[in-house]
């Protein structure tokens, strides 16, 4: 089955991704670039970014723009998914989405509208064997935005490793985050993935950090042999 | 040993992560060890092992079990609880002479309780997360459990203890999963 990726670039469409390629073909990656930070549906930090993502990967991008006002997005999003059906034929739609209502039920009526189906491989997974496979399997990701308490800058730019998911798991005890940052409690960009032909490599970015929010945002980066 | 059946469009497929795993993982974490089945590999064996069967549900697009009846002809011999989710209730109904007609509900729904039954006790109403593209007509003689503004929610077996839900309690609501584990049951 043909399948196009919604791909924002962050570690959980990129793990669905890579999921959807264990048992179909991906196709396309679709990626929709909101005009509005605190669009309902798209994550924004980096996004600009993904096309050298798809690069990294090998796969074609469907990208479309949106400026990100509720539920006007979503028709956005849908004319995005029309594109990805007529130019690559796709049967189908993979999702990262992890336990969202809000988004999952918004895919799933433009799916069913659309006569497609609809995958979320990553729906209410364990969130602490989740993180331990993105690990172990060899994907690297940065912290790119968080957005709540107890978050500092130093979180910013700060790679998804071991310490900083034990550190993680901590903080979900202790505040009343998710651990997969699920709740929008922070962002990541992913780096490199098993299924990258080559690696992303930040060359220089900037981190804005205010009163418990703050961005990292990637201002020039290359890809590199792996 | 709780049984749990993948309904899905193949064995193995990519929709197991998303109506299968969400399932076995409420089964483990009651405590319950846990065999997945693909409906097309169902045996004998599996089915006598079994102290209650679950099957799971698909996705909106998936209808392939509608077209493979003979998968479910063991529903007619089994004497332990089943429940069957969404797609399982669906098969479960056509399994006993019941039928399905359109009927598509996506998102978070109402569920209200229209008759007393351990299974929903206690939960007269309650927000669902729904993803179906059929509702059902009840087979002879079986209950109605509950409903929402739709279709039929909830039913159940007028002898046995055999459920069919058509909401996804993996989503908000795993006590409904868990209840069907702690049913009092003994097998005759």
């Amino acid at each position: 089955m043909k399948l196009g990726m919604l791909f924002s670039g962050g570690k959980d469409s990129t793990f669905a991704c890579w999921r959807a390629m264990q048992h179909e073909e991906v196709a396309c990656l679709i990626s929709v670039l909101s005009r509005n930070e605190e669009s309902y549906m798209f994550h924004t930090p980096n996004v600009r970014w993904v096309p050298l993502q798809a690069e990294a990967a090998g796969l074609p991008l469907v990208q479309g723009e949106t400026e990100g006002r509720e539920e006007e997005e979503l028709a956005d999003l849908r004319s995005v998914i029309r594109l990805a059906m007529d130019r690559h034929g796709i049967e189908g739609v993979v999702t990262g989405a992890l336990q969202s209502l809000y988004q999952a039920s918004r895919i799933q009526r433009i799916c069913a509208d659309l006569d497609l189906w609809c995958f979320n491989p990553l729906w209410h997974t364990d969130p602490h064997r989740y993180l331990q496979n993105l690990l172990s399997l060899g994907f690297r990701a940065v912290i790119t935005g968080v957005f709540s308490s107890p978050f500092d800058a130093s979180w910013l730019g700060r790679e998804l490793d071991r310490d900083t998911i034990r550190e993680l798991e901590v903080i979900a005890c202790t505040h009343r985050i998710t651990l997969t940052g699920e709740g929008g409690e922070y962002e990541t960009f992913v780096l490199d993935a098993p299924f990258f032909r080559q690696r992303i490599v930040v060359q220089e970015a900037e981190a804005v950090y205010r009163t418990d929010r703050g961005v990292y945002r990637i201002t020039r980066a290359a890809l590199e042999e792996k | 040993m709780i049984l749990i059946v993948d309904l899905c469009y193949r064995e193995g497929s990519l929709s197991l992560y998303e109506f299968v795993e969400p399932v076995a993982g409420i089964v483990r974490r009651s405590g319950f060890p846990v065999q997945v089945r693909h409906r097309s590999h169902l045996s004998r064996q599996d089915l006598g092992a079994a102290e209650r069967i679950i099957l799971c549900g698909t996705a909106l697009r998936d209808n392939a079990f509608v077209g493979e009846p003979a998968s479910f002809a063991w529903m007619e011999e089994v004497r332990v609880p089943v429940l069957g989710i969404c797609a399982g209730m669906q098969a479960m109904a056509l399994a006993f002479g019941g039928s399905l007609i359109p009927s598509q509900e996506i998102g978070t729904t109402e569920v209200r309780c229209t008759r007393q039954d351990s299974l929903l006790e206690g939960h007269e109403r309650f927000s669902a997360y729904e993803l179906h593209g059929a509702g059902v007509v009840l087979p002879p003689r079986f209950l109605v459990l509950a409903e929402s503004d739709h279709c039929i929610q909830a039913m159940r077996h007028p002898d046995l203890p055999f459920y069919g839900i058509l909401f996804h309690p993996e989503v908000r609501n795993e006590w409904v999963v868990e209840r069907f584990l702690a049913l009092p049951w003994r097998i005759c």
